[in-house]
């Protein structure tokens, strides 16, 4: 990723879409040629109900510095009510990961229908934004400093004589 | 299970990818990941020969997987899995990486889209080799059709599908099919008289034995997916038993209620309590106005209806029935409303008498109309001026900003009327342009020019009856700026229409909701795309057709039926169907029972096995939301196409660098 942010920071972001309305808001947001900045690898899945906290504890252990997901407006689910699951779970995941030490907003979740290019565009830019407000998250190197410290007592465990 | 051996093809897609992405960058990249066998570009990946690549690739090379970064997968994914089935590979273990709609088509900076094209792309190549070979799900056809609006377009579509011998339901709200074509007087531009081109369709449609038409009744809800959907249609009480009632309208002569304001005549006429909406009704059938009627208001009524009803047909204690259809597609067809031009105060409708809309001049031009085809004031003068006003709320920022099509034809249509009726009278056409985009509609527009119509280029500003000379005295004055003369007018008339655009219905969203697709920004219904499925929706198995879609005329809406019913047909005239295999599984191995999943299941696919204290997926009620899979604590339930592991290596592709 290039470094030409204001702060020589580039977020980087996982966006989990639902196939049928999210995904589509993206693909529309294309279809018009919207600018939005580059920064979130899209990932889609049928339904917004598919996505639980691991997936999110995933992108972030991962390298992301912020996770979008965004599914059908409520009454508009393609599965008559999976995305009011989303909505139940959405803030029991928040809780989770304030708990962990995550600051509020890095987490966003968003309803876009398949016909809000426009707002799918706005979503990801100021959603960019707010990350890039935030700073960077660094958990994957975390993740990589607390394993290499363990294969190193562990190793260091191993060389000691019985 | 062999070794996994991955092909990546990047399409330039002209230059819609090539233009932004660095292909050979990406390639030369691409050809470096793990597992990555072959990397190739090609110009258009779709075309043949592009197909042909991955063809020979798994063929000769022992490609085992596939990824095409290309356009969105809801494009073309199944054109390359067919491609892929075609060279013996299962389809599922091919993913498509979506570098255009995602990437190129809404990136500035052509590094910052490489870049961006990359991390797409390994997402989907760390997923690969945890993809499954699936077998998509066979499930039988229902050859039924439903349509949905007994307009033009429903009448069309449920005429083409009756004449291939297939069994088609069409559900109408209304007491009678027809629909706004009904209520015209003339068609543009060939002046055609609309009952006589629509009446012997809609009188085909109530006689066909393939059609079973249930008018006066609405869907209420919608269950099951292509192929196999139950629909529960609610039949409104007409209080008129259809089976004995003649349509000899003796009831409505009898009947003491008589001053009910007419829809049909959009309020400018009447009718009483029992009615029938007009006299080319089908279902030629009675039906009585629960909300006015005496009798069932509660009120005392000697019930001459009855008397007068030679058959006995009348049944006060009748009821709304539920009734439950089973088709295997539906056809929407529910068309449009006028825009309210009520909502501005500016143009004084509702305010000012000799204000009408386009539909109430249809009614009042019309030979059947409630001035019996007089083009008359509401005084019953024939105005010495009219205006008609173009683009009453379409191509206005403040209520729609979309063009309504039809109303510059249309309103040349009035202008001829008017001319053929009353050549004395001044009209004045005010539009912002006037566009004639059809077969003969530029000639039309030369026809009516020739007949002495006013054309004043400019948007009506205002419409007043304050008058500043006296031969503005007691007529309406239409305030515009003409643009082409450079000057404010002040245009004195006797009757101003307003040529109102077309609205989406005001329950569309609603009904958008009950058969599970959308609606997009203007409010019409979403179709599957813009260009290359506009009859389609996002829900397989579901078409749309006529204006509910978007405004058009009538040639359009009846190719479009056409289409709709094409697109039905071929799906069922199929014994089966093929569904995604993208479903979920519980391992009862794992499953400890404790029933999460059985409760959140929005289609009631899980079930609880009292035997072995598991939970069991339906396979066949089964959609693939993926909720229990989220849901389930042990993480029990999976979803293929969908796994854990998958989306797990799409982050760690996603995230690598």
């Amino acid at each position: 990723m290039s470094t030409n942010g204001s702060n020589g920071f580039e977020p980087r972001l996982i966006g989990f879409l639902c196939r049928w309305c999210s995904y589509n808001g993206a693909d529309l947001a294309g279809t018009s040629r919207l600018k939005y900045p580059p920064n979130m690898v899209p990932i889609k899945t049928n339904c917004s109900g598919r996505i639980d906290a691991t997936h999110i504890l995933k992108a972030l252990k991962e390298g992301a510095d912020g996770v979008l997901i965004a599914g059908c407006h409520p009454g508009d689910c393609h599965y008559i009510n999976g995305n009011y699951r989303t909505a139940g779970r959405f803030p029991l995941t928040e809780k989770l990961l304030e708990q962990l030490g995550l600051e509020h907003g890095r987490v966003r979740l968003e309803w876009v229908s398949a016909a809000e290019g426009d707002k799918f565009a706005r979503v990801v830019t100021e959603f960019t934004e707010q990350i890039r407000a935030l700073g960077p998250l660094g958990w994957n190197a975390q993740f990589r400093d607390e394993s290499a410290e363990a294969d190193t007592a562990e190793a260091a465990k191993e060389a000691v004589p019985a | 299970m062999a070794e996994d051996k991955i092909a990546v093809y990047l399409c330039h897609c002209g230059t819609n990818i090539a233009g932004k992405v660095d292909v050979d960058k990406v390639v030369a990249w691409a050809a470096e990941q793990p597992n990555v066998a072959i990397a190739r570009e090609y110009k258009y990946m779709c075309s043949d020969p592009g197909q042909d690549l991955i063809k020979e690739d798994i063929q000769q090379h022992g490609i085992n997987r596939v990824v095409v970064a290309a356009c969105s997968p809801t494009m073309h994914e199944p054109t390359f899995r067919k491609a892929a089935a075609d060279a013996g590979l299962n389809p599922y273990l091919l993913q498509m990486a979506n570098v255009r709609e995602h990437c190129s088509w809404v990136t500035v900076d052509k590094d910052e889209a490489t870049e961006k094209a990359k991390r797409i792309l390994n997402a989907q190549i760390h997923r690969l080799p945890f993809n499954e070979a699936l077998e998509p799900i066979e499930v039988p056809v229902n050859p039924a059709v439903m349509v949905v609006g007994g307009g033009i377009a429903g009448i069309e579509a449920a005429l083409k599908l009756a004449a291939t011998g297939k069994k088609v339901y069409l559900v109408e709200k209304n007491p009678s099919i027809g629909g706004h074509m009904a209520m015209f007087d003339k068609t543009f531009p060939t002046l055609d008289c609309a009952a006589c081109i629509l009446t012997p369709k809609m009188s085909a449609a109530g006689k066909d034995p393939n059609i079973e038409l249930m008018a006066y009744s609405e869907v209420v809800e919608v269950d099951g997916y292509v192929g196999n959907f139950k629909v529960k249609v609610n039949k409104k009480a007409r209080y008129v038993n259809t089976d004995t009632c003649t349509g000899c309208a003796a009831c409505l002569d009898a009947c003491v209620v008589r001053k009910v304001l007419s829809e049909f005549d959009q309020g400018l006429g009447k009718r009483s309590a029992i009615y029938i909406p007009f006299p080319q009704a089908v279902p030629l059938r009675a039906t009585i106005d629960a909300e006015k009627c005496l009798t069932l208001k509660g009120k005392k009524c000697k019930q001459p209806c009855t008397t007068a009803c030679g058959p006995g047909a009348i049944d006060f204690e009748q009821q709304d029935e539920l009734v439950e259809l089973e088709v295997g597609a539906i056809i929407m067809a529910t068309g449009f409303e006028l825009w309210d031009p009520g909502q501005d105060a500016r143009y004084g409708y509702g305010r000012l008498d000799n204000v009408i809309t386009s539909l109430e001049f249809e009614r009042i031009s019309n030979a059947s109309g409630p001035t019996g085809g007089e083009i008359v004031c509401k005084n019953g003068e024939p105005p010495k001026s009219v205006a008609i006003l173009h683009c009453i709320g379409s191509r206005d920022q403040n209520y729609q900003e979309h063009c309504s099509r039809v109303c510059c034809m249309y309103s040349l249509k009035f202008s001829h009327l008017i001319k053929e009726h009353l050549p004395e009278t001044e009209v004045y056409e005010l539009y912002i342009d006037m566009r004639c985009y059809g077969k003969g509609y530029e000639e039309f527009y030369r026809r009516v020019m020739d007949e002495g119509v006013h054309m004043v280029r400019g948007r009506a500003a205002e419409v007043t009856d304050l008058a500043m000379s006296p031969e503005e005295e007691g007529r309406l004055i239409v305030k515009t700026e003409d643009t082409l003369l450079g000057i404010v007018r002040r245009i004195p008339a006797d009757m101003v229409i307003l040529s109102s655009g077309l609205a989406p219905a005001k329950d569309a969203k609603a009904v958008s909701q009950t058969f599970g697709f959308g609606c997009s920004a203007d409010g019409f219904f979403l179709e599957r795309h813009p260009k290359l499925e506009p009859v389609s929706t996002i829900t397989d198995g579901i078409f749309i057709a006529g204006c509910c879609q978007y405004p058009k005329d009538i040639p359009d809406t009846v190719a479009q039926a056409g289409a709709a019913a094409a697109g039905a047909l071929a799906l069922v005239d199929n014994a089966t169907v093929k569904v995604e295999p993208t479903i979920s599984y519980i391992d009862p191995e794992k499953c400890c029972g404790c029933h999460i999943c059985v409760g959140l299941c929005p289609h009631v696919a899980i079930q609880y096995n009292e035997e072995l204290k598991v939970a069991e997926v339906i396979t066949a009620a089964c959609k693939g939301c993926g909720v229990c899979v989220a849901a389930c604590g042990s993480n029990v339930p999976q979803q293929h196409g969908y796994l854990d592991d998958q989306i797990f290596a799409e982050i760690e592709g996603a995230m690598a660098f």
